[in-house]
C-alpha cells in the first residue's frame, strides 16, 4: 500500500454572500479508500464535493490530484480541457438525481457506451458488449439495453448512472447522496451494489450523505461537517460509536441506529 | 525454547466520556489500566456490569478513542500504538492482526451469512467460511440467507465465524457465549482452545464463570470508577 494520497485539499474556503459553505477545510483520500462526508442539510457537503472535483472554485485553498504516473495536478489551475478529460477517464461523478448525468433521449446501452467512446474507444462491437456487461453488473437485464431511460424506475436509473460512471474504470468517484430519494428497499439493493463494486474494483470514493447508516456501511473514514466547518474526522466506527464533538454526538443520538 | 512473544501491551490507559448533550458531563470509565498478553494466552476481563470491560475491549480495537496511555499491538513484527495510529493504519492492523467479536452481530440488509463471514477474510476461500459456519452448527440452508431473521444464538455464531475466519494473531471477544446453549458453548470453548494452541493471544469478557474457568489463564479486574464531580 502506498503512502501517497490520491487527492488532497488544503484550507478550502468558500462563501455564498454571508453564508460560509466551506471554512478552512482540509481533506485527504488514499487509493481504494471510501471517505464519507456527513452533516445536516446545508452544512456544505455538496459544495465540498463540487470544489474537490473542480466543478466549482473556492475563494481560497487548493486541491491536488495525483495521476497514475504519480504527477500532481493542481485541480483548480488545470486547463478546462484537461479537467474535462480527467472527468471522462480517471474520475467519475454520481449525482443524487440520475437525470443530471444520464442522457434521457439515448438508450440505456447508449448511455453506458457513450462514456466509453468519450474515453476514446471506437470499436462498436466492443462498446455494445461492454455496455451489456455493465448493465448486468448493475443488475439491469441485458434485454433492456435498447430501452430508453424514461421507461426505468428510480432505482434502475441510479444503477444505470453507476454503470455509466464505472464503465471507464475510474480510480476516483465522487458520489452525492447516491441513495437519496429512493424507497428503503431500493436503497438497500443499491447500497449492496455500490459496496461490492467499490470493494471489487478498488475505487476511491468521496461519498456525500446525510445518512449515517450509509456512511457506516460504505466508508472507511468519515468527515463531519457543520456550517462549512469539519468538526470531526476519523475512522468510521470510531466517530459513530465514540463521537467526540457535540455536533457529532447530536447527529448520532438523533438516529435510531446507525 | 524462548518465551512466547508479547502480542499486546496496554500502558496507563485512561478513558472517559464527555456527554455534551448532558451539559458536558464527564464519565470516567478507565484509569491507568495496565495489561500485557503473550501469544497463546487468554486474559479474561472481570468486574461488575457497567465497570468498563466492553469499553476496554473496544479501546483495544481502536473503536473507542483512548484519552491517555498506549495500546501497543504487535503488527508485522513491530509494536503499533493503536491509541495514536492514523485511521489507515488501524484499518490495516484490523485486517491482519486484530480480530474482534462484538457482543451483537451488526446485520447488513441483503448480505447472506456466508458472505458476512467470507468478506471478513478476503484471502480465505468460501469453502473455509462454510466449514466454519458448519463447525458452529449453522446448517447449509441458512448460509445463503441474511442473518436479520436468525435467532440471537445463530447471529452470535455467525459473528463468531466472522471473528475466527481471519486467523488473526490477537482476538478480542465480548461475551462470545452469552446466548448459546451448552452444546454450542462447548464448541466455542474448543475453538478458543484451538486458537490458543496456535499461539493466538486472547482478551475476552466471559459472563459465564464456567466458560471463564475453562479458557482464561488470568483475570484482569476492572473496578468501577467513582463519578467525577
Ligand atoms: N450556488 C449557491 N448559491 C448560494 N448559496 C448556495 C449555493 N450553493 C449552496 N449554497 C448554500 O451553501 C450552504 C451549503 O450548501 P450545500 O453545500 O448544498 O450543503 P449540503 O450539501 O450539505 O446540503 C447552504 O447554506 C446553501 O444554501
Ligand atoms: N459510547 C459511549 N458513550 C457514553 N458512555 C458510554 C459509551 N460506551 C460505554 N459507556 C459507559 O461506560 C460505562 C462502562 O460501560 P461498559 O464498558 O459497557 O461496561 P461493561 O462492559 O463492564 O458492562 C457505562 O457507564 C456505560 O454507560
Ligand atoms: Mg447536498
Ligand atoms: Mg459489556
Amino acid at each position: 500500500m502506498t503512502d501517497e494520497t490520491l487527492l488532497s485539499a488544503r484550507d478550502l474556503s468558500l462563501h455564498f454572500g454571508k453564508i460560509p459553505a466551506l471554512v478552512g477545510v482540509d481533506a485527504d483520500l488514499w487509493p481504494g479508500e471510501v471517505l464519507a462526508v456527513v452533516g445536516e442539510s446545508g452544512s456544505g457537503k455538496t459544495t465540498l464535493l463540487n470544489v474537490l472535483s473542480g466543478r466549482m472554485r473556492a475563494d481560497a485553498g487548493a486541491v491536488w490530484y495525483r495521476d497514475p504516473a504519480r504527477r500532481l495536478h493542481d485541480v483548480h489551475a488545470m486547463p478546462a480541457p484537461a479537467l474535462r478529460a480527467l472527468h471522462r477517464s480517471d474520475w467519475g461523478f454520481v449525482h443524487q438525481n440520475p437525470r443530471d448525468n444520464l442522457r434521457m433521449a439515448v438508450s440505456a446501452g447508449g448511455n453506458v457506451g457513450e462514456r466509453l467512446m468519450a474515453a476514446g474507444n471506437r470499436h462498436y462491437g466492443n462498446i455494445r458488449a461492454e455496455a451489456i456487461d455493465w448493465l448486468t453488473q448493475v443488475e439491469i437485464d441485458a434485454d433492456r439495453v435498447d430501452d430508453m431511460p424514461r421507461t426505468f424506475s428510480g432505482g434502475m436509473l441510479q444503477r444505470l448512472q453507476i454503470a455509466r460512471t464505472l464503465v471507464t474504470h475510474p480510480r476516483l468517484v465522487f458520489m452525492d447522496e447516491p441513495t437519496g430519494g429512493l424507497d428503503v428497499s431500493v436503497q438497500a439493493r443499491l447500497l449492496d451494489l455500490i459496496r461490492s463494486l467499490v470493494a471489487r474494483l478498488n475505487i476511491a470514493v468521496v461519498l456525500v450523505t446525510h445518512d449515517l447508516a450509509v456512511a457506516r456501511l460504505l466508508a472507511h473514514r468519515i468527515m463531519v461537517m457543520q456550517r462549512g466547518v469539519v468538526v470531526e474526522t476519523g475512522l468510521t466506527d470510531q466517530v459513530l460509536d465514540d463521537p467526540q464533538h457535540a455536533y457529532t454526538q447530536l447527529l448520532v443520538s438523533s438516529v435510531l441506529q446507525a | 525454547m524462548s518465551a512466547p512473544p508479547q502480542m499486546l501491551r496496554v500502558e496507563g490507559l485512561d478513558k472517559q466520556f464527555t456527554l455534551h448533550l448532558r451539559g458536558g458531563l464527564h464519565l470516567p470509565v478507565l484509569h491507568a489500566v495496565e495489561l500485557a498478553v503473550h501469544a497463546g494466552e487468554c486474559v479474561a476481563l472481570a468486574g461488575p456490569s457497567g465497570a468498563g470491560k466492553s469499553t476496554l475491549l473496544r479501546s483495544l480495537y481502536g473503536n473507542y478513542r483512548a484519552d491517555a496511555g498506549r495500546i501497543l499491538v504487535r503488527h508485522d513484527g513491530e509494536m503499533v500504538d493503536i491509541a495514536r495510529a492514523p485511521p489507515r493504519t488501524v484499518v490495516q492492523v484490523r485486517a491482519k492482526t486484530l480480530g474482534y467479536v462484538s457482543q451483537f452481530l451488526r446485520v447488513v440488509p441483503r448480505v447472506p451469512a456466508l458472505d458476512i463471514v467470507a468478506e471478513a477474510a478476503p484471502d480465505r476461500s468460501r469453502e473455509a467460511a462454510a466449514a466454519l459456519l458448519h463447525r458452529l452448527n449453522i446448517p447449509a440452508r441458512l448460509h445463503a440467507l441474511p442473518p436479520a431473521t436468525f435467532s440471537g444464538g445463530e447471529q452470535q455464531r455467525v459473528n463468531l465465524a466472522r471473528g475466527f475466519i481471519g486467523g488473526h494473531p490477537i482476538l478480542l471477544l465480548d461475551e462470545p457465549t452469552a446466548s448459546l446453549d451448552a452444546a454450542n458453548r462447548d464448541i466455542v470453548i474448543a475453538m478458543i482452545a484451538d486458537a490458543k494452541a496456535r499461539g493466538v493471544a486472547i482478551v475476552g469478557i466471559f459472563h459465564d464463570a464456567e466458560v471463564r474457568g475453562r479458557v482464561a489463564d488470568r483475570l484482569l479486574h476492572i473496578a468501577p470508577l467513582q463519578d467525577a464531580a
